[in-house]
């Protein structure tokens, strides 16, 4: 049944393919990604897609581009339970799960609008990735639930 | 005390603060001696300040320093644009060290990223001001001592960056921290977290009467009016959050009654001829602290 979706939203001859991502969260595993499209990236979304391991899912596919353990790491915070598939001539070569970041820079704006970090200062947001949420590096504000609220947009 | 920057109270070990306070006894008289000749301490003071900026000022020249000031901000180039990226990288090619006040937080570490000469923060918005902490200990070590201490903090807990580093520092003590406040300013959920990840004693209360009895020092911070929609609304709670010769009836006859400043009407100016009102100690204290501390840095 799986294979059946994933053909529905195409199979890809080289790339990565984001699996069982929280239904949903797609777009904004696109926006933590900064792929938008404008780089001419071929990709291919599946939303709400049944699944029998997580009842609904997204899938996610970048045509040509194999990313990072350390590029996919910070997706945990909005789908923990993702898996990665590295794809080379249609064949799945790697395959791993997200794994949580001790930190994640560049991705969230902070809630905080006195946190230095949302003056017009060269510098990137940085949090902390704890327990039970994130916690940013310069004013101490914590985030607990709802991060794709501040996934930074450029 | 072995660090490069001074950027929050959370980044002191009680071995680095009575180092420091221990140090500040050497220094509590007239003279520091010659030991800083040439040295040249920057002052960015973004927002108004009286004791940080005097206190320093004071500290640097009686160890035989110098200091040079950005002076206002409207007199200066963060007038034109200018970014604290660009500003502290400019001013450390003149100094020795920056000591930075600026209205938000995590100001100091930022700029404590792009410059090599040590940065201190003497306070960063609604954040820290650690300085401020080894002043206010030093004081509380003279009065009472900071083991088997029961502290109340009262007043601004959520906005007063006093409080959020006061109640860090006294966390690595054998205290208890009695938080009082209206619930709209009690302490922010970043303090809570720390408070409660180093294991410390605290209680919270909407009112002091009924702790008022127990505690061996009482911290007053000033309720700011801009906190509050109205004057009305504002009044009926600064009034309530404040101390005057009544109340001392109920407390320990040895109550050690200290304040950040400036005051406005939460300390009853009856007080201050009482043993019990050390905040102007409490201010002259800034002065051999902040000796010792830049002896420790420099």
């Amino acid at each position: 049944m799986t294979d059946d979706h994933q053909l529905r939203v195409g199979k890809i001859e080289n790339g990565t393919v984001i699996d069982h991502v929280t239904g949903g969260q797609a777009l904004n595993v696109l926006a933590i990604l900064d792929i938008d499209g404008s780089g001419g990236e071929e990709i291919s979304v599946g939303m709400n897609v049944p699944s029998e391991r997580v009842g609904r899912k997204d899938i996610v596919k970048v045509e040509g581009r194999e990313l990072s353990q350390e590029e996919v790491d910070v997706l945990s915070l909005i789908a923990p339970d993702a898996t990665i598939n590295i794809v080379r001539n249609y064949d799945v070569v790697e395959k791993h799960r997200v794994e949580r970041p001790e930190e994640v820079v560049g991705v969230l704006s902070c809630p905080n609008a006195n946190c230095i970090t949302t003056a017009h200062e060269p510098v990137d947001s940085r949090f902390a990735v704890l327990e039970d949420g994130v916690r940013c590096a310069y004013c101490g504000t914590l985030i607990r639930e709802g991060f794709a609220r501040y996934i930074e947009v450029d | 005390m072995r660090h490069d920057h001074v950027l929050t109270a959370k980044q002191f070990s009680r071995e680095d603060i009575e180092a420091v306070l221990d140090r500040a006894a050497d220094f509590d008289g007239p003279t520091g001696g010659t030991r800083h000749t040439n040295t040249l301490l920057g002052l960015l003071f973004f927002e108004p300040s009286t004791r940080t900026k005097m206190s320093f000022e004071t500290a640097i020249k009686r160890l035989g320093g110098d200091t040079i000031d950005m002076g206002s901000i409207d007199s200066s180039s963060v007038s034109k644009g200018e970014s604290l990226a660009d500003t502290v990288r400019v001013i450390e090619g003149y100094a020795d060290a920056l000591v930075l006040r600026h209205p938000q937080q995590g100001a100091a570490k930022m700029a404590s990223e792009f410059v090599d000469v040590p940065v201190i923060n003497a306070g960063d918005g609604a954040g820290h001001h650690p300085t401020q902490t080894l002043l206010d200990l030093y004081t509380i070590r003279e009065n009472a001592g900071l083991d088997d201490l029961s502290i109340g903090i009262m007043g601004d807990l959520k906005y007063g960056r006093t409080v959020h580093s006061l109640a860090h520092a006294l966390a690595t003590f054998e205290t208890t921290q009695h938080f009082i406040s209206p619930e709209s300013l009690s302490l922010p959920a970043e303090v809570r977290y720390d408070l409660d990840e180093a294991g410390a004693s605290v209680t919270e209360h909407t009112g002091l009467e009924s702790v008022l009895p127990d505690l061996d020092v009482l911290y007053v911070t000033r309720i700011q009016r801009e906190r509050f929609p109205d004057e009305n609304e504002y009044r009926a709670v600064a009034d309530e959050y404040g101390i005057d010769l009544a109340m001392l009836d109920e407390a320990k006859a040895d109550l050690s009654i200290m304040h950040p400043l400036p005051r406005v009407d939460e300390i009853d100016p009856a007080i201050d001829d009482t043993d019990h009102a050390t905040y102007f100690d409490q201010a002259h204290n800034g002065v051999p602290v902040r000796m010792a501390l830049l002896d420790s840095l420099l």
